[in-house]
């Protein structure tokens, strides 16, 4: 998913310490926040912004449609706040929020999929249109971290995102789109996801994967990988953790080992995508794929 | 969180699955007691770690006299690393045939996903090996749930088993998932028993961790994590960190960041000595990651490495050098710093170390691998 610069955004939760942080930094660099929500100080201002109850008023309220929700509410709002707006016909939908209990995220999900809306997260630090706009927590403003250009970036993590991004910019390179796609087990947007969203986007001209050990979505990625002409590169981290100690037994097993570091290299391996082992040389390396 | 046995088993009762009758025991004399009771028995070790049979840890007994034998011996052992403290003492039940089930989080549908097999008894792994066609794979919608006509569907037909009392005990599993939150629960083996009813014999339940808040009722039957006194310390103060065995001291932020800064010390030939990341909403948390890294004796050079996205590294920075004079590291440090709030951080440093961050992370990582060589 990428939001364009002339899209809405709604904050859920706007009035929070990180949103406000956030939303103010979101606004000077350009994103088209319309407003926020917090029920308990709905018809209030916040940030010289109008403050809403629900997804639905703020729709109401606003000329047109939104056309995406940034969500930084607490874990056990953020279910009925999504849902919320889902119903209000939000199809963009970013979640920053960490700790939600998955069995909620596997619910707002299955409704998305029904209401055919994108769900970014949970737990993203966000997407980044450079020179147009930001939803999230990413340091979009930072001139050596971010500039426009051609590369898209694909990262479960923000802060490995960031310094992949500033590896980029520093040696001349700028992004067409940063899409964190979050570190949660169960996300709405996975790296394959994002990968068809760069594969299609005409001003990505190759892509720099950033996965993760543990799940199997850079193998899946590497699956749609082989269709793709645009150069990849790629770095996985965890090569040298410890096994992981959250995954569940039989969650591993039907995985096979396709969470282990090894399995995902050989896959995007197999799939012709340049696999790095360390992201320092990312740079370097797409340098010569592209003019190759 | 981890469930073991004893603590996953009446969460299937509660459901209406059938399991046979015991009691826990922490000593000799209490296993004989329960065994006088309920009769013939099964000693098992209570452990949170498969493979207990294999290592010797569950035992037939056929009466209290044998139980105490049986306990008194389980008791002393260590599984896995895992001391025994307790043992479940329970009902012996005739086996007429093993299945296996469990429900699941399956990242790739992005929802509940049932699995089933009639063949059980053996791991999942060697199920999945050995009888690839006979697991069956369900992806549930967690928002309809389980409906008979899918379970009818999915779940092939099985001589000697009693369908509807097959399918009603899958139905109920999947309640027991749902109604606690569970990442997985698992019935292996499910065992049909000559009468053809269906009964758990064994149960893992892993709680998802970010919905404990909501499970109260749960608290305090869950097995905590085993724990080092620093990984301890860690988790009190509300940050991740993992003790390692290398030299090389981690201080980061994000998981993503923070496994990569361990991967390069490894690339460039160091050892980490742990992992710790002050991310998320823990990253004013600077001061205390500080001083647990460096109580680790083992570390001998210190890495901090920001780069920030939520995670301020002018926040992140400004607590680490709050705590400079208090910590008084020993050890030399070396920093790599960007991203948000970076001019603000490296002036900071300046300011009161006199110091400058290294360009990049890889030239602060070669230099403390360099400093412990």
């Amino acid at each position: 998913m990428i939001v364009r610069g002339n899209e809405t955004v709604l904050v859920h939760g706007i009035t929070g310490t990180q949103a406000t942080f956030w939303s103010d930094k979101m606004k000077e660099y350009g994103t088209k926040v319309v407003g926020g929500l917090n029920p308990k100080k709905a018809g209030t201002e916040h940030l010289g912004l109008p403050v809403w109850a629900s997804a639905k008023d703020a729709v109401a309220a606003s000329d047109g449609a939104i056309d995406c929700s940034c969500v930084i509410v607490p874990p056990a709002a953020v279910k009925p706040s999504v849902m919320d707006a889902l119903d209000a016909g939000i199809k963009k939908i970013v979640i920053l929020t960490e700790h939600i209990p998955v069995h909620d995220t596997m619910y707002f999900l299955s409704a998305a999929r029904e209401a055919h809306a994108s769900v970014i997260g949970p737990n993203t630090a966000g997407i980044v249109t450079p020179g147009e706009c930001f939803v999230g927590f990413m340091p979009a403003f930072n001139e050596r971290v971010f500039k426009p250009g051609n590369i898209g970036v694909i990262s479960r993590s923000g802060s490995l995102g960031t310094l992949v991004c500033l590896n980029l910019v520093q040696a001349g390179f700028g992004i067409s789109a940063f899409v964190g796609i979050g570190g949660d087990p169960v996300i709405g947007t996975t790296t394959k996801d994002a990968l068809k969203c760069l594969d299609e986007d005409p001003t990505t001209e190759a892509v720099a994967m950033v996965g993760e050990i543990g799940g199997g979505m850079e193998e899946a990625a590497a699956e749609y990988a082989k269709t793709m002409t645009k150069p990849i590169v790629s770095f996985i981290a965890g090569a040298a953790s410890p096994p992981g100690k959250k995954m569940g037994h039989a969650g591993a097993i039907v995985m096979g080992d396709k969470g282990s570091y090894a399995g995902k290299k050989d896959a995007l391996e197999a799939a012709g995508v340049t696999v790095l082992s360390t992201p320092s040389t990312l740079p370097d390396v797409l340098k010569e794929h592209l003019s190759a | 969180m981890n469930f073991e046995e004893h603590a996953a088993k009446p969460l299937l009762r509660a459901a209406g699955i059938a399991v046979p009758d015991s009691g826990l025991a922490r000593t000799a004399d209490e296993a004989a007691e329960i065994a006088r009771k309920i009769g013939p028995c099964v000693v098992k070790a209570q452990v949170p770690t498969g493979k207990r049979g294999k290592a010797g840890g569950i035992a037939l007994a056929a009466s209290p006299e044998d139980a105490a034998g049986e306990a008194a011996r389980i008791l002393g052992m260590e599984i896995a690393g895992f001391p025994v403290r307790s043992v479940l003492v329970e009902a012996q039940v005739p086996i007429a045939k093993e299945l296996y089930a469990a429900v699941l989080n399956d990242s790739d549908t992005k929802g509940p996903l049932l699995l089933f097999s009639a063949e059980g008894g053996m791991d999942i792994e060697e199920i999945a090996a050995n009888h690839p066609d006979a697991l069956v794979r369900l992806p549930i919608d967690i928002r309809a749930g389980l409906s008979r006509e899918r379970l009818e569907d999915a779940v092939p037909a099985i001589d000697g088993v009693d369908r509807a009392a097959l399918l009603d005990v899958l139905a109920k599993l999947y309640e027991a998932y749902a109604s606690n939150d569970a990442e997985l629960m698992e019935i292996n083996p499910l065992i049909v028993i000559e009468s053809g009813d269906v009964v758990a014999l064994d149960c893992k339940f892993t709680l998802d961790d970010s919905a404990v808040c909501r499970h109260e009722e749960l608290a305090g039957s869950g097995t905590p994590d085993k724990l080092t006194e620093l990984e301890q310390r860690g988790q009190e103060i509300g940050f991740k960190y993992i003790e390692l065995d290398g030299n090389v001291g981690v201080l980061s932020n994000g998981a993503g960041l923070t496994m990569t800064t361990m991967d390069a010390i490894s690339h460039y030939g160091g050892e980490p000595a742990n992992f710790l990341e002050i991310g998320g909403n823990a990253f004013t948390l600077g001061k205390q990651a500080l001083e647990v890294v460096l109580d680790n004796p083992r570390v001998e050079s210190l890495l901090i490495n920001f780069c920030g996205a939520i995670a301020r590294t002018d926040v992140m920075t400004g607590g680490v050098l709050e705590a400079w004079d208090e910590v008084d590291p020993k050890v030399p440090v070396f920093w790599a710093i960007s991203g948000t709030g970076e001019d603000e951080a490296r002036a900071m440093l300046k300011d009161k170390l006199g110091v400058e961050p290294y360009p990049t992370m890889d030239d602060a990582v070669k230099a403390a691998v360099e400093a412990v060589r």
